[in-house]
């Protein structure tokens, strides 16, 4: 809402700068956007008369001007099309800086000299549209009576002035209202508050009831219409100050009649529509539901299909108006019109947003309807209405008025306790003081009985409807600020940090203390990220849960597994030729699942490509499988992990975007919990990856059934650790954990650890062998292992891989 | 025998002193104090002497071995030294050169400023809840005082998954939840953090973004504990010297409203770039919580009374961080990231 600071003060009496007025209004819940000059950068303009013009005697298109500026004639060359002698127009004097940056010199223009420049609309920094077509090609022409010759055109246009922009939040809809926003600001400063004049005056002749008629079908849609008829009006433009007072409002002058309709709207808050009364079918007014496939041409000339529950305005033939929201073309007030219907209703505001939404038109009044207007106002504003159009357009108001109001307005009353205000609040402020903060807001106030007010609400104020609505009045006029500020007493929560935290917390810092940075992306992904992955029909990650109305194909589908993102990131950094990638996200997938909610699972993924460079001193190694299976090892290990298996895929089917030779399940206690593995190439090159990478997703709800996240500790071992290497060459169909589980079962209790400290194919070794190196370490928790002890111990083990893998000793 | 203990003593003494490392030393011991060593052969032989001179030779031997021993002594430590020496002094190395390296990952900036407001919240006694991020359109707005047309369902824009399941628009239905589960026990007092989902998509607005939800339900709750809590929370996050302002302002699901403006962090009030000249920061939206709302999810409001408040992540990380612009959040630019 913008709201004219000089407009204003015909309604209050204000002796606060805009500036301050903003910060009252923003500081009482009245947000101001912004405080607009209307007259920003427009200075050394002045109201001139045009006395004589000649041709200019080396140019076709220029002409040479006098022109009056009350203290000075100036001699100016122009080239505009509608310079006219006897013209009033805005001149830009020597040394005047224009909006667009235009610094006025004198100058030579063809040989002439030219004092200044007449400027149009554009020059100004205003909408041209809001001149005639005439002066939207040229330069503005003033009407003479409307111009005062030496004025400062920021005067003689209205720019002297500012507007509020207002930002309103839905339940104050009732300051869409000049007035309304006088009487807030009345309750703020204490200023004087003036009504505009309701007066009417009637003339002889048919009374409007003989002249229309009215019925109203939907009554639940439309609580009120009241109508009234204007004779014999001439149609032409509105005088000058409305049309400045709705220029800062925003609103486009068109002509007297629709020009007083939106006036009144920006005034009382109260939409209007001015329908020519000689083309109502039968001169009747019907509000009634369209029926399907019912069609209107609306003011914008677009021809619209209704369906059946919309709410239309209907003549005896047909919709000539969808009501609240647009006024329909046929019935349209036009230069020929002499009658005029005026229409003053309400209609229910649910009804106005769905009507607005289904047709797609929102206009300045459905959106006033569709929040509520003031119920009790249609017929003084309709009063109003017809008295300005009659005296605008010299006609006559028909005497009396049809006002259908089959849902009368009951004023509410509210039952307000001081104590319970204080006790909210917090304050001590007593029930007189009480009463005169929301008598400041208009309401009638009594105390029933001591300590409770019996209040009632304005009719406009349709957000005030129970105490706490009072509470928010008071707390609001007396000042958040004035409120004491203390801190909550009582108890503390009780409640334990859940191990779905604890989990996520520690997986966060394992992974981060690994090297791995977090990325976020975004939950929705496009379908077709799964077509790129290699992803194939019938795969649960194609089973989507789908937005209705997605911003974006892109975003068309909730993900169903982290990697899209994980790859999309990995490939969009390649692409800035950042080589070395290691990220990690832990976030939520979604499955369809059968209870009326998608089951969301929180999921952490990983992703490692190119190497990790180590300095100078070492070589770097590279970010591949065995680099992000370490990372998956040791966070394993930190959580306390039992039993854990890497293991290809039973169903190989089930990671379409893997390397079938280079990924594997990661199973905990014999449960899968995820998957680590190398990225397919041919998903690689999908999404632009031109590097090697592997990826990891495991499921934070089963992996947190295998964690242990309070570890218990166990004492340190008091005997010494004897190591013992052992070399062995096998087939490389022998797998390191075949291995590694043979020598775990035959060492038992004393063989304390096995680490694989090399691995080698090469000339030593036979084709189709490698060479597995292990150090064992081993102790005995109650005593000190002998020699002897640990060598039949380690020569069992070797004997039985020699025996079970026929492994040799390198 | 005493003039072969002397001489035995000049010639060691003589020899010890010239020597010139440990090896050398080392002979030496073995020549005087091995098995067949000279001072051993001397110390052998006394048993050949009479009882009377026995006791004075051995004095005289004892004395001269303690005094061989302490000059072997004292040479060894001369001689080590020289030897540590030398060695620290090869063993220089160029401590200019960078050290080796350590890839340290990181934390998202966005996630980190979470893990401050969480940490400050629990300090307060708040703990952490979670709710879904796809909700029934009862928990994201009837239950919040939003029935359906109500105007103020604009101010939130929604991706609908059915016409009663969309995409949380805010982390307002935790609350609900909440009190549900709590079955009208007291206290309330939680935080939740979480995506959030709004259909919009331009340079200040993601159509993912975080918000953190806070909410205390108890007996006796007052707006002044709303606005107490809130200048803690924005001291402790932005510095002590920080102010609050609270603006009344329309929230359905809280009565009375008030939006949070915190004493610019850039300026501190004065006025800048930041804060638009106005010296405020909005950090958030919060209030009572409306009684209807404490009546659908099972509490007396003429009992109890609450208040709830909401803050945005995103903006909050921004403002701290001094990032200008929301789409680096979302972008995962590693650059971007190991800057935090």
């Amino acid at each position: 809402m913008r709201v004219s600071y000089n407009w204003l003060k015909e309604y209050v009496e204000l002796d606060i700068s805009p500036q301050e007025l903003a910060h009252k209004l923003t500081m009482a819940g009245i947000e101001v956007d912004s405080v607009e000059y209307l007259g920003e950068g427009i200075d050394n303009v002045v109201i001139g008369q045009i006395i004589d013009v000649v041709d200019h005697p080396n140019a076709d298109k220029l002409v040479i001007c006098k022109v009056d500026i009350g203290t000075d004639v100036l001699q100016i060359v122009t080239g505009a099309p509608n310079v006219v002698k006897d013209g009033k127009v805005a001149v830009a004097i020597i040394g005047c800086h224009l909006p667009n940056g235009v610094k006025i010199k004198k100058a030579k223009l063809r040989g002439e000299v030219s004092q200044g420049m007449m400027c149009s609309a554009q020059e100004l920094g205003l909408d041209p549209k809001n001149f005639s077509e005439e002066q939207q090609t040229g330069i503005i022409i003033f009407q003479n009576d409307a111009a005062v010759v030496g004025d400062d055109v920021k005067k003689t246009l209205g720019l002297d002035n500012y507007v509020l922009e207002l930002g309103l939040t839905p339940n104050r809809a009732d300051c869409m209202s000049m007035v309304n926003v006088a009487k807030e600001i009345a309750a703020l400063t204490g200023g004087e508050f003036r009504l505009p004049s309701m007066a009417i005056e009637e003339t002889e002749g048919q009374s409007v009831s003989r002249l229309a008629d009215v019925q109203i079908v939907e009554e639940d849609l439309c609580h009120r219409y009241v109508a009234r008829v204007i004779r014999n009006i001439s149609i032409g433009p509105s005088p000058l100050w409305m049309q400045q007072h709705l220029k800062a409002s925003g609103v486009r002058p068109i002509n007297n009649v629709v020009d007083v309709t939106n006036f009144i709207m920006m005034e009382l808050g109260q939409p209007l529509h001015a329908f020519d009364y000689d083309k109502l079918a039968d001169n009747r007014i019907v509000v009634r539901k369209s029926v399907q496939g019912e069609k209107i041409t609306t003011i914008d000339e677009e021809e619209r299909e209704l369906d059946k529950d919309t709410l239309v305005i209907a003549d005896a033939e047909k919709a000539v108006a969808i009501a609240g929201v647009m006024g329909g073309f046929d019935s349209e007030v036009t230069e020929e019109t002499t009658n005029i219907l005026l229409e003053s209703a309400y209609f229910q505001g649910e009804s106005i947003r769905r009507t607005a939404k289904k047709v797609g038109l929102r206009s300045e009044s459905s959106a006033r309807f569709e929040k509520g207007i003031d119920k009790a106002q249609s017929a003084a504003a309709a009063d109003r209405a017809a008295q300005l159009i009659a005296e605008l357009g010299g006609g006559q108001v028909a005497p009396g008025v049809i006002d259908v109001y089959p849902k009368p307005w009951e004023q509410p009353v509210i039952t307000m306790r001081s104590e319970r205000v204080n006790k909210l609040l917090g304050t001590s402020i007593s029930c007189d003081d009480m009463k005169v903060l929301l008598r400041r807001l208009w309401m009638e106030v009594e105390e029933v009985e001591t300590g409770v007010l019996k209040a009632k609400v304005p009719s406009y104020r349709n957000d005030l409807t129970s105490e706490i609505d009072l509470v928010e009045e008071i707390a609001r006029l007396y000042g958040y600020g004035n409120i004491d500020t203390t801190m909550p007493k009582g108890e503390p929560s009780a409640e334990p940090i859940t191990p779905e935290e604890i989990l996520k917390t520690k997986v966060t810092k394992g992974l981060i203390s690994c090297g791995l940075n977090e990325m976020i992306s975004y939950s929705f992904i496009s379908p077709k990220a799964m077509d790129k992955l290699l992803v194939t029909e019938g795969h649960p990650w194609r089973t989507y849960v789908e937005i209705q109305n997605p911003l974006t194909e892109e975003q068309g589908v909730m993900r169903t597994s982290l990697l899209p993102g994980l790859l999309e990131t990995a490939a969009k950094n390649f692409k800035r030729r950042q080589l070395n990638l290691q990220f990690f996200e832990i976030g939520r997938v979604f499955l369809l699942s059968e209870d009326r909610l998608p089951d969301e699972r929180v999921k952490i993924g990983a992703i490692v490509s190119g190497e990790q460079f180590n300095g100078w001193v070492q070589k770097s190694t590279p970010l591949d499988f065995f680099h992000l299976k370490g990372i998956v090892e040791s966070l394993l290990q930190q959580l306390d992990v039992e039993d854990v298996e890497f293991k290809a895929a039973a169903v190989p089917e089930d990671y379409p975007s893997l390397h079938p030779g280079r990924a594997a399940e990661v199973i905990l206690s014999g449960e899968c919990i995820g998957y680590i593995g190398e990225v397919h190439p041919q998903a690689l090159s999908n999404v632009g990856l031109q590097q090697r990478a592997t990826v990891m997703e495991l499921d934070g709800r089963l992996l947190l059934e295998h964690v242990n996240l309070v570890p218990s500790y166990v004492n340190l071992p008091k005997f010494p650790v004897v190591s013992r290497d052992l070399a062995i060459v096998v087939e490389d169909a022998v797998s390191a954990d075949a291995i590694d589980e043979l020598i775990r079962e035959v060492g038992g209790e004393l063989l304390k650890g096995i680490t694989l400290f090399d691995v080698y194919k090469g000339t030593q070794i036979s084709e189709g062998y490698r060479s597995l190196a292990y150090s064992m370490t081993y102790q005995a928790l109650d005593r000190t292992l002998t020699d002897d002890e640990v060598s039949q111990l380690h020569d069992k083990i070797q004997d039985s891989l020699l025996e079970k893998f026929r492994a040799k000793v390198r | 025998m005493r003039d072969k203990l002397q001489e035995i003593k000049a010639t060691a003494l003589d020899e010890l002193s010239k020597a010139v490392n440990l090896d050398q030393l080392e002979s030496l011991r073995i020549k005087y104090f091995g098995k067949k060593g000279e001072l051993t052969q001397v110390l052998r032989g006394m048993g050949k002497l009479s009882p009377e001179e026995r006791p004075l030779i051995g004095q005289l031997a004892n004395q001269i071995r303690d005094q061989i021993e302490e000059q072997l002594q004292v040479k060894r430590q001369d001689l080590e030294k020289v030897v540590q020496t030398k060695r620290l002094e090869e063993e220089r190395i160029d401590i200019t050169l960078p050290g080796r390296d350590f890839n340290l990952g990181t934390r998202h900036p966005l996630y980190q400023i979470l893990d401050e407001i969480i940490d400050i919240f629990r300090g307060l006694g708040f703990s952490v809840v979670e709710g879904p991020e796809i909700e029934l359109d009862y928990y994201n707005f009837e239950a919040l005082n939003l029935p359906k047309d109500h105007p103020a369902r604009d101010m939130q824009d929604s991706f609908y998954i059915t016409e009663e399941v969309l995409l949380r628009t805010h982390t307002s239905p935790v609350q609900i939840r909440t009190m549900e589960r709590k079955n009208s026990q007291l206290p309330i007092r939680i935080i939740a953090p979480g995506k959030v989902y709004r259909r919009d998509d331009d340079a200040t607005h993601s159509p993912m973004f975080h918000q953190v939800e806070g909410l205390l339900v108890d007996k006796h709750v007052t707006f002044g504990d709303l606005k107490g809590t809130l200048l803690t929370f924005a001291r402790q996050i932005f510095g002590q010297d920080r102010k609050i302002r609270l603006r009344p302002s329309y929230f359905p699901f809280t009565e009375p409203s008030a939006e949070v403006d915190v004493s610019c962090i850039n300026c501190g009030g004065s006025g800048c770039r930041v804060c638009s000249h106005t010296g405020w920061l909005e950090i958030l939206g919060s209030g009572l919580v409306h009684p209807r709302v404490l009546e659908m999810a099972g509490y007396d409001p003429e009992e109890v009374s609450g208040f709830a408040f909401g803050m945005g992540v995103e903006r909050i990380t921004m403002l701290k961080y001094g990032i200008d612009d929301l789409r680096l959040l979302f972008d995962n630019d590693l650059r971007f990231l190991q800057q935090f």
